[in-house]
């Protein structure tokens, strides 16, 4: 019998979309920015005669510039979602990285400094796959008390080496405000690693394992997987990632501060929803999320330009998260 | 008798715990008295009302992350309305829009059938968003009478703070408890099904559980602004906290039991062990670190305990 | 029309999805009847008591009370239009106290202290915690709480399962009693000894639908079996090459006196390599949570099992698959990644330990997922969504995993509950075939006529313990189905 004919078309449809976010996604990106286009003539087209097309090359520069920290920040929430969790310590991870970084390089120097500033998210992701791997705490709840310690950690490092000042290290800065041909060097640091992350979730088998234990736990434990080794190479691959990305953004900002990346958080989960990945597990994609980001980025620019607030932006992130997270409960009558 | 005891051994442990480290404070710094209880007792008065909000959303077997959102946005209504009226009808306004935004929290829950952990995370945002939408940097102002009242004590022995915390609660919850819907909302989170089999309006349940955290998220923000003088539309560190007070103080997450006492008494038994940590004079961002630890350790033995008692 | 009728159930239908449960069932109970509901496994019974207590909307027919159609939309409804049920689970809330419980139905408590008395059941507290109390209480309290309410019509659905004896007794005496004061009843019951004793006729489903109406009356028994199997369709299986492989002489896995609290009591049997064996059992005798335990899911609380001569200690499924031992789960769902391609599911296994999350070995893994595809003949049109296939083709997919990791011991727990018959058909020669090549195969199934078909021999498990191991070659249904209910050759002849 086949039973995909007794399928409403809506329902076939849904799953086409969900099947391949990234080509809607795409349309809706370049709906938007020609609605940017519309509100602020000029600002996105590049080829235009003069200082006009140079400022456009430079916003769209800009535009990808500022999404690589927040894409690489949404692999980490499109990762955990994958097994249905989330990593809310993502953003203090990175913030805690780049604190770390910035102060020991003057000290250190840069390689010790970056070493130890990738180990900090190491530490912090180990923790959380304990807890939510071998206590089974929820991920949410896990990560969140992680994130609050971290925190408390960092405040007490930063009485430590108040007069250390801070240095930042040059290759960070050359990847975060540098450009080649007007795109940024940051992308020399992302391409590979998007390639990482793509390599990592459809070719190997921890890739596997996470799609199958967002699919189904019971069923991927029957097969013999014991998930907690899953989850616990998961977070701390996921605090690595993010300690990546507060390191990046570091560079770009060029400057340290104890809420540097926690802004990011909220728009990395996000993006990662908007990507089409699914907050209850077994679906997600990182092409997604990187569009994801591009249009969350292409929202903030057209918020901004509409003088909206920010609370009116908190708001509408968290909106986006709840809509589009019904609407796939609705379509696939899953949860 | 001992049944009564059995029941609440718990609660009475709690109790006791909190009972020496009262003695551990006052050895540590004998001239603790007072008002040094009157100030513990102040300090964890939002932490009190928002883990009391906790407990019964845990309680119907939900979770509510939005809980220090909500706090902020009835904090900066109340300090933005009391700059414009009465103390009194702020006050009921503000309650009235806790009540609301909890049931809009439970009403999304049971209608989009989104789990309640992705939708109050949402919220937890939303929440946030309006808040700054109210009031955009910390600002207003409290009524004088609301602010002096959370001070020194009418009735011997007991500080003020203490003394609305337990009213609030009492109002709200021991009416609740009693009533037809308290047992729902007991019956909801112990076990789905046999209370829809047993005629139980699940959902409506829920929702009515939502909007009373939502409430008590009203009294957390209220004593926030008597604490400040002031609304501050940025939400404190009240979700770690309420959640391992819920915890610690004996209601299971996953729901169906527990009440509203033992939690309380935990708030309570955090804020000396931070007192005492800052008697000891201990760095106050060290203090913090510790406090986390105790919270996530709190909530990681209690998942543990909770496996290990549905395993058997 | 029985102008004492009460209840009355007609033309019930219910699919789900693509499953149809029930067909045409019909019921009714008149004042002071106790009728019985008789059903072989996945006739349909559990749907149709869920239909006619508002748990569940039917697709078609009617509930008719005293002549009334009646709007039974939820649990509540149908207590308030005089029908109350009492489930196999009992539907009270564990953490609330008995009182509490009580209030939540609106139950009064002088007539419930009455019956639980009259029950048997002493010293029973209001403010007892229902969680603390055993089972068999839990029943009882069930049960005093819906006489208490004084329906009109009693829903009793395996009421006396978990019971202890002298407790049944009182169950059925109680229930006797209020019949004969006008109260209706519906009797859910595998217990033919009960249901000779208690009640008055005997309704009987069979595939969805009522296929008949017996008065009880002596030797009944025979007469209601014969209506439960039917006239099966002669499956063309029954030509399943039956070339016996040579069975071994040492066992590959022995299970001694093994029992898992609370349900399993005493279970001990021998699989030998190149042997189908055979499990029969009626829902809920303990072969799940024998299966379960065998696959490493839960250690069993007494006894031991051995495989090739070590005893062994699971403590996960991977110790299992390990010692060689994998399980194919009754319910597909529980195994399957519903949204992964069928590729994928197969695949799952080969990337379950660490030393495995490097590079995907593809070409070692499409040999080996192509050979289970096609030696299963899974139908691969709608690859890419395992939920999109059909129950057997997934079904399919669940075997095929551990065919193509390599198979010594496999648990099959009822692998054609719910698939086409073609699919039965490949699954036959299938089992045949592995232990052919020196597998040992636990099958247990819910349909006894396979027995015969694909087993050796087969153990018989009733209420927690292994009653009789028989040949299963030379086993009828009629036998099968006896040995299944506890009835001793000695009974029936009775």
């Amino acid at each position: 019998m086949n039973m995909a004919t007794t399928d409403s078309s809506m329902v076939r449809f849904g799953r086409f979309l969900r099947d391949n976010p990234v080509i809607p996604l795409l349309a809706f990106l370049v709906l938007m920015i020609a609605v940017l286009e519309v509100i602020r003539p000029g600002i996105v087209t590049p080829f235009r005669a003069g200082r006009d097309g140079l400022i456009s090359t430079f916003w769209v520069g800009n535009l990808i510039k500022f999404a690589i920290p927040l894409a690489m920040l949404a692999a980490c929430q499109v990762l955990t979602m994958l097994t249905a969790g989330i990593d809310l310590s993502a953003g203090i991870v990175a913030t805690v990285a780049a604190f770390v970084c910035a102060t020991l390089s003057s000290i250190w120097g840069p390689v010790p400094a970056v070493l130890i500033a990738m180990s900090m998210g190491l530490v912090v992701g180990v923790v959380n796959g304990i807890g939510v791997g071998v206590v089974r705490v929820h991920p949410l709840i896990m990560t969140l008390g992680t994130g609050l310690i971290a925190t408390g950690c960092m405040q007490v490092y930063q009485r430590l080496v108040i007069n250390a000042g801070s240095e930042i290290p040059a290759v960070l800065s050359w990847l975060g405000t540098g450009r080649t041909l007007s795109m940024p060097n940051g992308l020399f640091l992302f391409v590979p690693f998007a390639l990482f992350v793509f390599w990592l979730m459809r070719f190997t088998g921890f890739g596997r394992l996470l799609f199958a234990l967002g699919s189904n736990e019971n069923a991927a434990k029957l097969s013999g997987v014991r998930a907690w080794q899953v989850y616990v190479a998961l977070y701390a691959l996921s605090g690595l990632i993010a300690a990546l990305a507060g390191l990046l953004y570091l560079g770009m900002i060029r400057q340290t501060s104890l809420s540097l990346a926690s802004p990011l958080l909220l728009p990395s989960v996000a993006a990662a929803v908007i990507g089409g990945t699914s907050i209850f597990g077994g679906r997600g994609s990182f092409a997604g999320a990187i569009v994801g980001a591009l249009i969350i980025r292409v929202l903030d620019t057209m918020l901004t330009l509409m003088q909206m607030p920010e609370g009116a932006r908190t708001m509408l992130f968290g909106l986006i998260i709840l809509t589009v997270t019904a609407i796939y409960v609705r379509i696939t009558g899953s949860r | 008798m001992s049944d009564i005891i059995k029941k609440n051994a718990w609660v009475a442990g709690l109790v006791a715990l909190l009972f020496v480290l009262l003695v551990l404070t006052k050895a540590i710094q004998p001239s603790f008295g007072m008002s040094g209880l009157e100030s513990v007792a102040r300090a964890a008065l939002p932490f009190a009302f928002a883990t009391a909000g906790m407990a019964v959303v845990v309680i119907v077997g939900g979770i509510d992350l939005s809980v220090a959102s909500m706090m902020a946005v009835c904090a900066v209504t109340a300090a933005v309305l009391m700059e414009r009226m009465a103390g009194v009808p702020a006050i009921l306004i503000v309650l009235g829009l806790g009540f609301v935004m909890g049931l809009i929290n439970g009403g999304l829950i049971v209608l989009t059938r989104v789990p309640d952990i992705v939708v109050t995370l949402a919220m937890l945002f939303v929440w946030e968003g309006v808040a700054l939408l109210i009031l955009e940097s910390p600002g207003g102002a409290t009524t004088e009478w609301l602010k002096q009242s959370i001070r020194g004590s009418v009735i011997p022995f007991v500080p003020n703070a203490l003394a609305i915390i337990a009213l609030c609660v009492a109002v709200v919850w021991i009416p609740l408890r009693r009533s037809k819907l308290g047992i729902s909302i007991y019956a909801t989170g112990s076990d789905e099904l046999a209370a829809f089999r047993s005629g139980v309006a699940v959902g409506r349940t829920k929702i009515v559980a939502y909007g009373v955290c939502g409430m008590f998220c009203a009294f957390g923000g209220l004593s926030l602004a008597s604490l400040t003088g002031i609304g501050e539309p940025v939400p404190g560190p009240y979700l770690m906290a309420s959640v391992a007070a819920v915890v610690l103080g004996g209601v299971v997450l996953g729901g169906g039991r527990g009440g509203l006492l033992g939690p309380i008494i935990a708030v309570l038994i955090l804020r000396i062990v931070r007192t005492i940590l800052t008697l000891l004079a201990v760095d106050p961002n060290v203090t913090t670190i510790i406090e986390g630890t105790i919270m996530v350790g709190v909530v990681m033995l209690g998942t543990a305990a909770t496996l290990r008692g549905a395993r058997k | 029309m029985n102008a004492n009728q009460i209840l009355d159930a007609s033309g019930i239908a219910k699919s789900f999805g693509a499953v149809k449960a029930l067909v045409d069932a019909s019921l009714s109970v008149s004042e002071g009847e106790i009728v019985a509901l008789m059903g072989a496994n996945g006739a349909g019974k559990s749907t149709f008591v869920k239909i006619i207590t508002g748990a569940l909307t039917p697709d078609n027919g009617k509930v008719l009370i005293r002549g009334k159609q009646a709007r039974v939309g939820s649990p509540a409804e149908a207590r308030r239009s005089g029908l109350v049920p009492v489930y196999q689970e009992p539907s009270l809330i564990p953490d609330l106290d008995v009182a509490d419980n009580l209030r939540l139905t609106d139950t009064p408590i002088a007539p419930f202290e009455r019956w639980v008395k009259e029950l048997g059941i002493e010293g029973l507290s209001l403010s007892d915690m229902v969680g603390d109390l055993p089972l068999a209480t839990l029943r009882i309290l069930d049960l005093a709480r819906a006489l208490a309410s004084e329906p009109d019509v009693l829903l009793l659905d395996e009421m006396t399962a978990a019971l202890p004896s002298d407790l049944v007794e009182r169950v059925l005496k109680v229930t006797r009693q209020q019949a004969d004061k006008g109260m209706g009843v519906i009797y859910v019951s595998h217990r033919f000894n009960e249901i000779s004793e208690l009640c008055d006729r005997a309704t009987v489903l069979r595939d969805g639908q009522t296929v008949g109406d017996l008065v009880i009356e002596p030797g009944v028994e025979d007469r209601a079996v014969e209506l439960m199997l039917g006239q099966r369709l002669d499956l063309a299986a029954r030509e399943v090459n039956k070339t016996r492989g040579t069975i071994g002489d040492t066992p590959r896995v022995r299970v001694k006196g093994v029992a898992i609290a609370p349900k399993v009591t005493d279970i001990s049997f021998d699989m030998f390599p190149g042997e189908v064996l055979g499990v029969v059992a009626l829902e809920g005798q303990g072969q799940d949570e024998l299966f379960e335990c065998l696959a490493g899911f839960m250690p069993p609380t007494a006894g031991s099992i051995e495989v090739n001569g070590t005893t062994t200690a699971f403590r996960h499924p991977a110790d299992a698959i390990a010692a060689g031992v994998k399980f194919v789960p009754g319910d597909r769902a529980d195994a399957l990644l519903a949204q992964r391609s069928v590729r994928e599911n197969i695949a799952l296994p080969f990337s379950a330990r660490m030393s495995s999350w490097g590079w995907l070995k593809m070409r070692h893994e499409r040999e080996r997922v192509e050979h289970a595809i096609d030696r299963l003949q899974i139908d691969t049109r709608a690859q890419g969504e395992v939920q999109r296939l059909s129950g057997g083709n997934q079904q399919k997919v669940t075997i095929g995993r551990w065919l193509a990791t390599g198979v010594e011991t496999l648990l099959l727990f009822d692998p054609t509950r719910g698939i086409d018959v073609r699919t039965k058909r490949q699954i036959y020669p299938l089992v045949r075939e592995l232990a052919e090549q020196g597998s040992s195969v636990l099958f247990y199934t819910s349909e006894l006529e396979e027995i015969p078909l694909a087993c050796d021999r087969a153990v018989v498990i009733f209420n927690g313990r292994v009653v009789d191991i028989i040949d299963a070659e030379n086993a009828d249904e009629q036998t099968l189905l006896r040995a299944a209910y506890g009835l001793t050759a000695q009974e029936g002849a009775a």
